[in-house]
């Protein structure tokens, strides 16, 4: 018995590797559902990182992308891939002594961003102080919830938070797929189709910036913007990660539009411009307030500059 | 001969020289001027600054004024007596900025004569710091191009010039806590929309109106 056993071991050309492959492989096909499987699925599954995409690829996942809109939404959404523009870096200026907390901008990012209205997104968070309180090192324990009648209210001041487009960003270190990286315009971006929902990112970051979808984002369909960026305020699915991107698709043009937060503002407390444009609205108030920017301590060093006019 | 000579070559030169001088004292003169003028034509930027916001059919001001006697005395007026002063009242009355001679300027400190559409000189005045940031574009909304034709706003599109002071707003509804949360899959329930559509539209129905 013992001699016949030894006998019959052959080796095979099969090595380990191939073997592991082949179950993954064929595992992973299983898990595609063959009922529904178009090409559309497929191409989505295998889909590139957006910065190894060269623009017929680029373009290519844009008519797919397309399609799919118009099938689940009914919209014909109109995607860019813009690049940034050349010598641009944007910075955003925030002048406290006249923002009065009246979510206009909350809101108006939300109409522009395609957001989700149920489960509510939100990606600026309006927070009230007491006045003559320490307040910038505790900020979590300013309430972002209050609803008076009227707005500013006696003795309370507003500081609006969203994302502060770090040149140092944490979150960017620990997205463990890359999904989420700086721009050379300085804008962080997320690829949501590489986002696999890990929520590190949320963790990481100082501000409160990045917002989960926790479920299917729904918005009405008369109410979507059809005008998106791949990057930015295209139709997210549920469990990505999203946060503010200086509203990519409208400043990355040329000319571009000022973000849609700086547009509606009534108060005209919100200022935008490039950081390396020595003749910018952003660097006047550098130069010329006193600004200072959340947390600097952690060095994040953000591009969003909180100051006081006179 | 030769200090003759050198007489008139002198007086020649010195009349020449005074020509010149009066040339040359002139023509800095001229520069001068222009350069301030237009020092001052290129301090406001070119960017479009959309008309003043008057009230309906009140402009021009000398289609009831140019038949009234002129009154300079302080006193409560008879008709626009919707405008109530909270603006330094008491220092300033109308014809400290509204000119009394012709109502369709208005006036400096100084007397000089200034249009409605360039208001922002008069208000820059006294606000001389909050002007230069508005020159800057820091001070006050600005909407547009980023890098491009960007549109600027006269103080008096937000500011009421006779009570400058924002009035307080509504906010809209502070965002969802957490415990509120009332979310289901369902895709059957109605979306809430976005409240700002709403005030938008009641806004620009607002001004339709008016």
């Amino acid at each position: 018995m013992r001699k016949n056993t030894k006998k019959k071991i052959v080796s095979r050309p099969v090595d380990r590797r191939s073997v592991l492959k082949g179950t993954v492989m064929g595992l992973a096909s299983l898990a595609i559902p063959f009922g529904t499987a178009d090409a559309s699925i497929w191409e989505s599954f295998f889909q590139k990182h957006f910065r190894e995409m060269n623009d017929d690829e680029k373009q290519e996942v844009i008519e797919r992308m397309k399609t799919e809109y118009a099938e689940e939404y009914g919209v014909d959404f109109n995607i860019r891939t813009t690049n940034p523009i050349p010598g641009v870096l944007f910075g955003y200026g925030l002048d406290l002594s006249r923002c009065i907390g009246c979510r206009r901008c909350v809101y108006g990012c939300v109409k522009e961003n395609n957001q989700s209205r149920d489960p509510q997104i939100h990606w600026i968070s309006v927070l009230q102080f007491e006045k003559g309180h320490k307040w910038v090192n505790i900020f979590e324990e300013a309430t972002k919830y209050y609803n008076p009648h009227e707005v500013p209210e006696e003795d309370f001041f507003y500081m609006p938070v969203q994302c502060q487009q770090c040149e140092n960003p944490p979150c960017v270190k620990v997205c463990p797929t890359q999904a989420t990286w700086k721009e050379r315009d300085g804008i962080t971006v997320i690829d949501y189709n590489w986002c696999i929902g890990c929520r590190y990112c949320m963790a990481a970051c100082p501000y409160g910036a990045r917002h989960f979808n926790w479920g299917k984002p729904r918005v009405a369909k008369e109410e979507l913007n059809p005008e998106v960026h791949y990057l930015g305020n295209r139709p997210r699915m549920k469990g990505v990660v999203e946060k503010c991107t200086f509203c990519i698709q409208r400043t990355r043009e040329n000319p571009g539009r000022y973000p849609a937060c700086v547009e509606i503002c009534p108060v005209g407390a919100r200022k935008f411009g490039n950081l390396l444009d020595p003749e910018s609205e952003i660097r006047y108030c550098i130069e010329n307030k006193r600004v200072f920017r959340l947390k600097e301590d952690l060095n994040t060093s953000p591009k969003f500059y909180y100051f006081f006019a006179t | 001969m030769k200090p003759q000579i050198s007489k008139v070559i002198d007086g020649e030169m010195s009349v020449v020289l005074r020509y010149f001088e009066l040339i040359a004292l002139s023509a800095l003169l001229l520069s001068m001027f222009y350069v301030t003028v237009t020092a001052a034509a290129d301090d406001i930027p070119d960017y479009f600054v959309p008309p003043p916001p008057f009230s309906e059919d009140i402009f021009p001001c000398s289609g009831c004024h140019a038949d009234m006697e002129v009154n300079t005395t302080r006193r409560k007026l008879d008709f626009h007596e919707n405008i109530v002063l909270k603006h330094a009242e008491e220092q300033r009355w109308c014809l400290d900025c509204h000119n009394a001679n012709d109502r369709d300027k208005l006036r400096y400190a100084s007397g000089q004569l200034i249009s409605f559409e360039e208001s922002y000189y008069l208000c820059g005045q006294c606000h001389g710091t909050i002007f230069r940031d508005w020159k800057a574009g820091v001070h006050g909304k600005r909407t547009g191009m980023w890098n491009g034709k960007k549109q600027y706003r006269l103080c008096v599109h937000c500011h009421n010039p006779h009570q400058p002071k924002f009035k307080p707003l509504a906010p809209l509804p502070p965002p969802i806590r957490p415990d509120d949360i009332k979310y289901t899959e369902s895709a059957s329930d109605e979306v809430p929309r976005n409240p700002l559509e709403s005030l938008l539209k009641s806004e620009s129905d607002h001004a339709q109106e008016h």
